[in-house]
Parts: structure tokens; sequence; C-alpha cells
């Protein structure tokens, strides 16, 4: 038997078929935008797997390839070295199990809140109309019900964000990847979406890849933390379970004793990274 | 305590008497002129005459036919230029290799004043209609070629990717995507393009035609006739003020969904 045959036995043996989302020794290698053939080694050596119905949060500082790790995720990029599977088959394109939530307004301008929602749906081969008419409830579920007709410019940034959220649920995915979603948005508004976010996630539990800055969201939300070094070639090198109980409320989770200590001990591996990332920010 | 002051502009009953006003001072101004012999009713015309004239020419119907010949050549003009634009916008946008060869020839002929072309098209295709839209064609095509172009090189690539995750195949990126936002530069673009259209057909009429505005323009001054030329331009303006009130009209149709006073719909990048 080969080695890579046996490789992927082991893998199936291990359970490579319960993780919704597997990394594996993903390493992602850029030009550098300097153009003389120097590289830029965004993320190296990276292995992560999400069980079915598991959210998991990463987090690391700014520059550190998190949105890189999400992009070979969701097959949007092809790893240098490494592989994803999702439900134990490799990524090859884009991932079908996949949802993904922007950082960036990601809507089309020229749909209105209602079409964009219905998008997927139509892409899907549903009717027109009948794609419409499933968006409504969910327009309704985020809390948009008398916007549908709205553009995209006559929304708010919250509202914006919710309907980018019922356009990305509204196809399904087994695996929703959401890259700082509601970093753009005010405290008060960033908590309700939050919250709404954790209702609609523990009414249909998907595995959710949550990608922020912010290690509070990521403690509050999530049953797992992934901390990822300062960049370039950034690894992962810390795993933290969140024990807290669930249904949480994002705000006052925070201030219990357990949620303290988590954030201090995360923290304290997170700070050094931190002040590496900055370290390196103002170098260049 | 004292607001700040924003100067305010009046209102717009105001403005549009004012507007007015110009237009009658104008008219005014040119009647006095003319009528003291300051200036030459001969060369000048007189704006009585030429009101007289145009009232005339649109009370016999005469004029209807030829604004009815440079409304088809300015249309067809619009549509082949406009469809050959977005198609080739389209095919060089999505295939570097062929920009980037046919980059310096594109130029090159963008750059060539299409006037000179005139006499060529009117030889191949004769005096009637078909070489007036071919110029009026070089003019549009190139306008609606560089937009689309630059449409589909800019499309968001957060919006693309987004797309994409949403299930999109090709077809759908083409026609969830890409589509709407080259015509989103184009129809910005309509103004100029629409105005090209015309200035194809008029220039085209003028070098050589049996009808149209640009004919009757040609006509007049082959003999002096300074009343018919002012009647002419009078005719030429009020025509391309309709056709533009027409193109806004279905501009605010066709892009409601745009920001009225940005032009960007990204407001937090």
């Amino acid at each position: 038997m080969s080695d890579s045959a046996a490789v992927a036995a082991a893998l199936r043996t291990e359970g490579a078929d319960k993780a919704a989302l597997r990394l594996d020794g993903v390493t992602c290698t850029f030009p550098s935008p300097d153009g003389r053939g120097h590289t830029y080694t965004a993320v190296q050596g990276v292995t992560l797997s999400v069980a079915a119905g598991e959210f998991v949060s990463i987090v690391g500082p700014t520059g550190s390839g998190k949105s890189t790790i999400l992009n070979v995720a969701a097959g949007l990029l092809a790893p240098s070295a490494g592989r994803a599977l999702a439900f134990g088959q490799p990524v090859d394109g884009i991932n079908p199990h996949a949802g993904y939530m922007f950082q960036a307004d990601a809507l089309m301008p020229w749909k209105s809140a209602l079409e964009n929602v219905a998008a997927g749906l139509e892409f899907r081969g549903v009717p027109r109309r009948e794609a419409e008419e499933r968006a409504r409830p969910w327009l309704a579920r985020v809390g948009l019900d008398r916007f549908g007709d709205r553009y995209p410019h006559q929304l708010s940034g919250g509202m914006r964000k919710r309907v980018a959220l019922a356009q990305t649920l509204i196809v399904d995915p087994k695996i929703v990847l959401m890259d700082e979603p509601f970093s753009a948005l005010d405290i008060q508004t960033r908590q309700l979406m939050e919250n709404e976010l954790l209702d609609l996630w523990s009414a249909d539990r998907k595995s959710v890849v949550f990608i922020t800055h912010d290690l509070e969201e990521a403690i509050s939300m999530s049953d797992r933390v992934l901390v990822l070094s300062a960049g370039p070639g950034a690894r992962l090198i810390g795993e933290y379970r969140v024990d807290l109980e669930r249904p949480r409320d994002v705000a006052e989770i925070r201030m219990t004793p357990r949620f303290l200590d988590l954030h201090r001990e995360i923290w304290g591996q997170l700070r050094e990274e931190v002040l590496k990332g900055y370290a390196q920010t103002k170098l260049t | 305590m004292a607001l700040a002051r924003v100067k305010r502009l009046p209102s717009r009953p105001v403005i549009l008497l004012l507007q007015v006003a110009v237009l009658v001072g104008f008219f005014l101004l040119w009647h006095v002129l003319t009528a003291t012999k300051i200036l030459s009713p001969f060369f000048f015309g007189t704006p009585l005459a030429v009101l007289e004239r145009t009232w005339s020419d649109f009370a016999s119907g005469v004029i209807w036919y030829h604004l009815g010949i440079t409304l088809l050549e300015t249309a067809l003009a619009f549509a082949i230029g406009t469809i050959a634009g977005i198609a080739f916008g389209f095919w060089f946008a999505r295939a570097p290799l062929v920009s980037i060869v046919f980059d310096p020839y594109i130029k090159a002929v963008n750059a060539l004043p299409r006037v000179v072309l005139a006499p060529i098209f009117a030889l191949w295709l004769g005096l009637g209609i078909w070489s007036k839209v071919a110029l009026g064609v070089t003019l549009v095509f190139f306008i609606v070629f560089f937009n689309v172009y630059q449409g589909v090189k800019e499309v968001s690539p957060v919006v693309l990717a987004n797309a994409k995750m949403l299930g999109a195949s090709n077809r759908h990126l083409f026609r969830h995507v890409y589509l709407p936002s080259a015509l989103s530069w184009v129809f910005s673009s309509l103004h100029t393009a629409v105005g090209f259209a015309m200035v194809g057909a008029v220039v085209g009429e003028y070098l050589g035609s049996a009808a149209g505005l640009g004919y009757r323009i040609h006509q007049a001054e082959g003999v002096f006739d300074t009343v018919g030329v002012f009647s002419g331009m009078l005719v030429l303006t009020i025509f391309v003020v309709v056709i533009d009130a027409v193109v806004t009209v279905i501009e605010k149709r066709l892009l409601h969904w745009r920001p009225q006073e940005a032009q960007t719909t990204n407001a937090q990048g």
C-alpha cells in the first residue's frame, strides 16, 4: 500500500468523515507585490478541523492571514501546499457545502434586498417568482420584511449585514464561513447582530468558522477559539475550548467569571502576537 | 446664538424663470442689434424671421420628413454602436491576450478624427442613410466599448466572490453581475453616446446626402440663406433637447438602484 493511500485510510478512520471542514497543513505563498520574484507566505502549515454543528472562532492580529484561511476553506483560493476537505471530500473549486459572509459589503448593488436574498436560490435553478417567495420569510427572520424592495445603498450598514446573513443562510450551507462580518458596525448594533446570529445558529446548527480580531466576540460566541500567530507565515498556536453555557447573551456573558478567566488566559497568548504584528506594521 | 448660514439657491420656479429670461434676453438682444442694423440682417438673420421660418416648416410638414430621417440614422447608429460596443467590451475584458494585442490599434483608431471617414463611407455605402449610420457607429462604438470594458474590469471582487459562493455559474455571473455592472457604466455615458450618434448623422448628412437636418442646413448655406441656417440650427437644438430628456427618463428607470448623489454604492468599503 502506498503512503498516501495509508494516510487517506488513517484519516478516514480518524473520523475525517465526521469533520465538516478540515484543513491539512495548509500553506499559502503569494508573489510579493514588488514583483521581483520575492514571495510572501501568509499562512504556514495550518491544520484544523471543525465538527458538524460546531462554532469555531479564529482570532489573530491584523495581517495574520485569517481571511486567507477562510478563502482556502471556501475554495476561492487554492493553497500552495496542503489541502482542504469538506465532509471528507477534497475541496476543488468552490466548496459547495460552504456559505461565506464577507467582511466588506458583498451585496449586488443593482438588486433589491429581496432579490439579493433570492439570488442564491435563483442560481440553483429555482424560478425567480418562487425564489422571491421563499426569500420573504428569510427577510422577516432578520427583521427586514418591510425593506424588501430597498436597494443596498438605501439600507444602513447593519441592515446590509442582515441581508447578507439571510442571503448566505437561505441556501442552507452546511458550513458557514464568516470573515469579521460585524467589524464595520457600531458596538450596540454589533451585539444585537451577534445575538441574532446565535439564535439563528442554535435553531439549525451549522458548522461555523468565525474570523475576528475581537477576542470578546470570539469567546462569547464560540465553542472553540483558535489563536493564530502574527504573520508572515502565520501558524495556529493555541486552541481553547469555551465551556460556557448556551443559550448565551453576548452582552451578559461578558460579565461572568468563567468568561473573564478564559479571556485572561487567551489574551495572555494573543497579546504577544498582537505586539509582534504591530511592530511589523511599523517596520514596513 | 446665530446658526450657521447655508447659502441657499432660489426655488425651482425662480430658477426656471431666470433660465427663460436668459433665452428671451438673447433673442431680444439679437432683435435689437439686427433691427438697428448694427448687425446686418443678411449675415445674421433676424430672430423673428427665424422663428417664422421654423414655424412654417413645421406647419407645412416639410421638416418632419427630414427630422424623421435624422432620427432614424441616430437611432440606428446608437443601437448598432451600443450592441457592438457591449459585445467587444465584454470580449476584450474577459480575454486579456486579445485586449493586450489590440490595445495600440484600438487607441490609434479612436484617436483618428472620425469626420475624415465620412467621404469614405459615402463612397462605400452611397448617399443614403447607411453612410451616416456608419459614421455614427464609429463614434458611438468606442464610447460604449471603453465603458463596458471598464465596467467589466471594475466589478467588485467581493461581489463576484459572493455570487460564486452562492452558486452562480458563469452564465449567472454574466447576467447577474457583469452585465448590470457594465450597463451602469454604459448608461452613465448614454448622453454622450446619443449625442455622438446624432453628430455622426448630421455631419454625414452635411457632407453629402439628399435628406435630413444636416442636409437642410447645408442647402440653406449653399444659397446664403442665413435665416434657413439658423432655423435649421434651432430645430436641431430642439431635437437634441428632446432626445436628451428622453434619455434622462430611460436612465432614471434603468438605474433606479443607484444612489442619486454619489457615483459609488459602497459607502463603507
